[in-house]
């Protein structure tokens, strides 16, 4: 039950969605996007909510595309986690998704609303941003496709009014090896203590992580140890563990030395697995 | 002989209207008119109430009231009066009700609660129950010497936080010692948790123009709630009509009266229409009361040759801000102290203590889960001190008929049952011999730990039930009674018990699921696993009461002396030649003659019943006897744990308990399993956490975590049945016992896979690895 | 464009039939279902997708209808408990007393349903992961696991 009134509107191309939010937008009603709506309404529901309209991305033709185009797979953004896991196009996404809320929430969330909410963890983003993914943005300033890893800096920059229309991911990364670990505190539906995501490309392992700092990231700088064959394994964790870009959570999930002592033991099994 | 319905699969009788969303809880009754309340709580743990601004509240749409502290002062509690529905001048505990608002819909009456402003002035908390006993800890209460008492056997001392002592002194604990060659200790801590029934709490109430006070709720206790209705709204106790539908899940929980208080507090404020006061899953967590915490300290004395010579015991019991049925919590605790064991020198003192903390009531067990981790956790450190195997020391010192309790009740087989048996078939169920802790490889450990338990009733002295059993003119029957129908399929347990004596089908037996203090006849409560045994006893003698009038009416009508007569299979025959029989339906209403003429009108039997010889606790020395029969049971449960990250999964959980008399196998086992997932909840996950400043940290099911399909072990049930002589057809109660000692076996092997003594709960991976690092230092 | 931009009479198609609720846009389709439409059988139980006691089928997929707005279900073809005429796991979750109190059993047959629909073949593993989605209390999970397999299609049956 959501104490909060807004209005509702449910366009059917971008076009339509940049003009009703620019009209709501002058109305003062402060608009906002609307994916799955799992975090708007657990947000509205608490009060913690402040729009007077909600514009549905739903169903916009261009949000729902789930298909190759060319040697790009293109994920519109209203498209559901179950969706993404069912097809399996892009199977470490496809896995990263499956563990995110539960199975039931999966028909719901969608992966705009997963890369944009305000929750920490954004576990979609981690094999978008092993990928080099690019973003497909919408807004009253017109279209724009960036960069997953320029876009995207602990959480999606994006100017008043745009949106994520779609995601597009190079064919050559969807099938590189990959491992997804997500580790919890105890249970199996809940936040992540720690997930990553780790793929092998040519130039050697890709790490991206969310549950370890207050942001999900991709650290070059880690990747670079992690990778530094000429050390010992227990070296090359260490190393990357000191150069995480924040300080690594301490919360009701887990204590920061728990967690440390967690991601060593998963790094280790995870590069052992992608390196044999 | 064989029987017609005892011991019988018989499907509970509202299965298919559960099946099909059509079964109806307390909150599915909408009526267009229904106004809303919904509570503002405490931010703050422990704090003055300094101002209250809700002018901007008041002016928002659809807004009837607002209500505080200040609208109907009172004090509220069913051992000592302590408790303001809503807090009045300062807040006690992290999500206290502090204000309600009531609107036309829910939605406005959630929008204007937020925009009420308050401010506290903040007092140093309280944040355990060792913390509360000290002498420099913060008051909770200032005037607990002040308050009603509401039953004469409370004990709170002025000028402190402990609200309730309860001491056993039994034997001579100088003797125990001495003879005591091996001595353990150890200190245990179990948290608060909750019991999240999955549907909350919720209370609807109106009042009439004639004055009658109408709830309906979802409780356990709703001749409790009319009591206090009556008393603290000083209306006749007639005038107050307490309904419970079907309640969806209870576990003590939904015994304590809380809501029913705000609910008609809210329809009085606006001239007795209907209110609906419905908790959020958040207020159900942190505003309403959950389980009490525990801090406790055992020490058990034991010659060389393992057989226990003393045992003393220190429970501090933390009741949170108010003391609810804390004080009976401890009383029940400390009488049952030593567990299912044989000991002739026992030492206890256990307190009740106020904490900054949502305030506790009765919780599946009512205080054995948690004493019961305590002392099977120091079992085993008996075993592995005297090097003896776990399960070995518990047979060595198994209690029998004949040994006293702690409370120095003698103990007959009727009295306590088999807890010898049942341990014997729980080490079978587990394969115990296979090896207690098995290397599966480099990284993982199997092991298995063990637990016994006993519980009884802890009621109190004039908990009364009875029954009526109403026949229709086609001889079927309707049974009414008291007892809630709150999940373990009570009403068709009392419906196979009445098939039974009259020896007809249980499909022919009629139950009302709701209960109406108006119509149903009384039953004390539905807790304490006590309605099978106290309304089974009443079915039984409204059974045998109706069972009399039909007799002498078929006499009559058969011309015939009553003593020739048999009754069965709804019809009443000849003994001597069953073929010559009246049919029931012949007789429910009455014998109608050939002519017309009739003699005798519908039969309608009633049976009531009390506990007999049940008395309190002795203050000085604990003796007294807290209930008529034990249950008494034994645990088993095997883990695997994984070295590398002391992740665990729970493989199998096994239980045996004397059950006296299964009446539904399937039901029964069901129930028992039930409460083995919650202990095993208990064990592996569940608790509240409080930040520095005392604030609930996980008040939703995000974070209050509970078990989920697949993270449970195959669990294996199985039952001695030694009868209670008194109960019907022998059967002791089982409702709880499943929860009891399960979270003990559990911690128990999880101790022995990582060897390291965990004395808490809930053990979740990182307290191993927690502990594991400080043995290594 | 569909559009609510205040209370507001919306058609909903409920188990075959199409009905009309008057809603705001801020209602939620567990309140339209209960509230509106007297359907009780989904029921609240948090209120914040944790507990699966509002799940409903939208377009044959389990949805938990407490985080979906009723405007939202505009268009789609919602099904209650209420909608289904003995279906086999009704049946199952009472040979199999797959429930006590009976709270979350609305939630999870319309979850089990979906799954049947679906993957009618799960696999133990897929059946738990849909069904981790919801919570019982009162029974140990044992019961609704053999009730689920009972129905569906196992390699044994
Ligand atoms: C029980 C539960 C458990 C969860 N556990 C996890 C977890 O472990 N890990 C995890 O990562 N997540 C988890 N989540 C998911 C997370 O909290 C959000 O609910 C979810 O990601 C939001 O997705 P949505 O499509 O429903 O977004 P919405 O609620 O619709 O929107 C969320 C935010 O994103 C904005 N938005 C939506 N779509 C777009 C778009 N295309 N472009 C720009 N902005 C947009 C909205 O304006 C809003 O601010 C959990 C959720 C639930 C309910
Ligand atoms: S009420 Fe919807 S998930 Fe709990
Ligand atoms: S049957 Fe009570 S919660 Fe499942």
């Amino acid at each position: 039950m959501i104490p909060l009134n807004f209005e509702y509107y449910r366009p059917e191309t971008l076009a339509d969605t940049v003009d009703i939010f620019d009209k709501l937008d002058a109305e003062g009603k402060q608009p906002m996007y609307y994916g799955g709506g799992t975090e708007i309404i657990s947000m509205g529901r608490m009060s913690n909510l402040t729009t007077g309209a909600l514009i549905d991305l739903k169903e916009i033709a261009d949000c729902k595309v789930l298909e190759y185009q060319q040697e790009q797979l293109v994920i519109g953004s209203s498209v559901t986690l179950t969706q993404i896991h069912e097809t399996n196009l892009f199977p470490l996404l496809s896995q990263a998704g499956a563990r995110i809320a539960d199975h039931t929430i999966q028909n719901k969330i969608t992966l705009g609303g997963n890369l944009c909410g305000t929750i920490i963890y954004k576990e979609t983003v981690l094999p978008l941003l092993l990928s080099d993914s690019q973003v497909f943005i919408a807004g009253p300033g017109g279209q724009r496709t960036v960069p997953i890893n320029s876009v995207f800096k602990e959480r999606m920059q994006l100017g008043k009014g745009e949106f994520v229309a779609q995601i597009k991911v190079d064919k050559k990364y969807v099938s590189c090896p990959y491992v997804h670990v997500k580790q919890t505190k105890q249970d199996k539906i809940t936040y992540p203590l720690v997930s990553i995501c780790t793929m092998a490309v040519s130039g050697g392992i890709r790490a991206a992580f969310s549950g370890v700092c207050g942001f999900p990231f991709r650290s070059i700088a880690m990747e670079e140890e992690l990778n530094d064959r000429s050390r010992s394994m227990e070296q090359r964790i260490d190393k990357a563990i000191d150069l995480t870009p924040g300080p690594i959570l301490a919360d009701l999930e887990g204590s920061m030395e728990y967690r440390k002592f967690i991601i060593k033991g998963l790094l280790n099994s995870i590069i052992n697995q992608l390196e044999e | 002989m064989t029987s017609i319905a005892i011991g019988k699969d018989i499907i509970r009788k509202e299965a298919w209207d559960k099946v099909t969303g059509r079964a109806l809880y307390n909150a599915d009754y909408a009526s267009p008119g229904l106004m809303h309340g919904v509570l503002v709580t405490s931010t703050c743990a422990h704090g003055l109430i300094k101002s209250m601004d809700y002018s901007e509240a008041q002016q928002m749409p659809g807004v009837k009231a607002i209500l505080t502290g200040d609208y109907h002062p009172m004090l509220t509690g069913p051992v000592i009066e302590d408790r303001p529905p809503l807090a009045r001048d300062k807040v006690r505990y992290y999500g206290e009700p502090v204000a309600l608002v009531i609107a036309n819909s829910k939605a406005e009456a959630a929008a204007a609660a937020s925009k009420i402003k308050i401010q506290y002035e903040n007092l140093p908390t309280v944040d355990k129950p060792s913390a509360a006993m000290s002498k420099e800890a913060p008051l909770v209460h200032e005037h607990i010497d002040q308050y009603r008492h509401v039953i004469p056997e409370v004990y709170p001392q002025a000028n402190s936080n402990i609200v309730h002592q309860v001491k056993i002194r039994k034997g001579d604990m100088n003797k125990g010692w001495q003879a005591s060659e091996v001595t353990v200790e150890g200190e245990f801590f179990l948290p608060q948790a909750d019991h999240i029934a999955m549907e909350t709490r919720n209370t609807r109430a109106e009042i009439l123009p004639s004055g009658d006070i109408i709830v309906h709720s979802s409780s356990q206790a709703p001749f409790g709630v009319r009591k206090l209705i009556s008393q603290h709204f000083g209306v006749d106790l007639g005038k107050v009509v307490v309904n419970v539908p079907l309640v969806g899940g209870g576990y003590g929980g939904k015994a304590p009266i809380q809501m029913e208080f705000l609910a008609v507090m809210a329809s009085q404020a606006v001239g007795g229409r209907p209110v609906l006061i419905a908790n959020t899953r958040e207020q159900d967590i942190s505003a309403s009361p959950s389980k009490l915490s525990l801090e406790a300290k055992v020490k058990l004395g034991a010659s060389r040759d393992g057989i226990l010579q003393a045992g003393e015991y220190t429970f501090i019991v933390g009741t949170g801000a108010y003391a609810d049925s804390g004080p009976r919590m401890t009383g029940s605790m400390a009488s049952n102290c030593t567990g299912p064991y044989k000991l002739d020198n026992v030492w206890c003192d256990a307190y009740c203590v106020y904490t900054n903390h949502t305030y506790a009531t009765a919780y599946r067990g009512f205080g054995h889960t948690s004493f019961t981790f305590a002392v099977e956790r120091a079992m085993d450190k008996l075993a592995a001190a005297l090097n003896l195997d776990p399960v070995e020391l518990r047979r060595k010192n198994l209690i029998k008929a004949g040994d006293t309790s702690p409370s120095q009740v003698i103990l007959t087989p009727s009295r306590l049952g088999d807890v010898a048996q049942c341990l014997d078939k729980v080490e079978k169920l587990i394969n115990w011999s296979e090896g207690s802790r098995v290397e599966i490889d480099n990284n993982r450990i199997r092991a298995k730990g063990v637990a016994c338990l006993w519980k009884t009733s802890d009621s109190p002295t004039d908990a009364i039930a009875a029954a009526i059993v109403a026949f229709n003119s086609d001889g079927s029957i309707n049974l009414n009674v008291g007892a809630v129908e709150i999940g373990p399929a009570t009403k068709t347990t009392l419906a196979q018990i009445l098939a039974e004596k009259m020896k007809m089908d249980v499909n022919r037996v009629h139950v009302e699921m709701e209960v109406n203090t108006r119509v149903s006849p009384h039953h004390w409560k539905t807790v304490a696993s006590m309605s099978t045994y106290m309304v089974g006893r009443a079915v039984e003698e409204a059974a045998k009461d109706a069972i009399n009038q039909i007799i002498s009416l078929a006499a009559i009508a058969m011309k015939c002396s009553p003593e020739d007569l048999a009754l069965g299979q709804e019809q009443v025959y000849l003994k001597d030649d069953p073929n010559i029989y009246i049919d029931l339906a012949h007789i429910a209403h009455g014998y109608k003659y050939p002519g017309g003429n009739t003699i005798g009108s519908q039969v309608i039997g009633r049976g009531t019943y009390v506990m007999p010889h049940l008395s309190s606790l002795d203050r000085e020395n604990g003796k007294g006897k807290p209930g008529p029969y034990w249950t008494p049971g034994a645990q088993a449960v095997e883990v695997e744990l994984n070295l590398a990250d002391y992740t665990y999964k729970i493989l199998r959980a096994a239980t045996v308990l004397d059950a006296g008399k299964v009446i539904n196998p399937k039901s029964a086992k069901g129930v028992v399993m039930g409460g083995m997932s919650m202990g095993l909840g208990l064990g592996s996950r569940e608790s509240f956490i409080y930040d520095q400043e005392q604030e609930l940290q996980n008040t939703s099911l995000r974070s209050y975590k509970v078990l989920r399909i697949g993270e449970q072990p195959e669990y294996l049930v199985d039952w001695v049945e030694t009868p209670n002589a008194n109960a019907p057809f022998g059967a002791r109660g089982i409702g709880e016992h499943g929860i009891v000692a399960i979270h003990a076996a559990l911690v128990n092997a999880l101790s022995r896979a990582a060897q390291v003594e965990l004395d808490q709960v809930p053990v979740i991976p990182e307290l191993i690895w927690q502990k594991r690092e400080e043995e290594k230092a | 464009m569909f559009q609510l931009t205040g209370e507001g009479l919306i058609e909903l198609n409920v188990n075959g039939e199409t009905r009309k609720a008057l809603v705001r846009p801020a209602d939620t389709l567990l309140f339209a279902l209960r509230e509106r439409l007297g359907l009780t059988g989904a029921k609240p139980g948090c209120e914040n997708g944790d507990c699966g006691a509002c799940t409903v089928l939208v377009d044959g997929w389990p949805i938990k209808s407490c985080l979906m707005l009723a405007v939202e279900a505009v268009g789609r073809e919602i099904q209650t408990v209420e909608g289904l005429n003995g279906a086999p796991i009704q049946k199952a979750f009472v040979d199999k007393f797959a429930f006590q109190c009976g709270y979350c059993t609305s939630g999870f047959i319309m979850n089990c349903q979906g799954l049947i629909n679906i993957h009618p073949d799960a696999s133990d593993e897929v059946m738990q992961e849909w069904l981790q989605s919801n919570i019982c209390r009162c029974t140990s999970y044992q019961e609704i696991t053999e009730a689920i397999k009972s129905v569906l299609i196992t390699e044994n049956t």
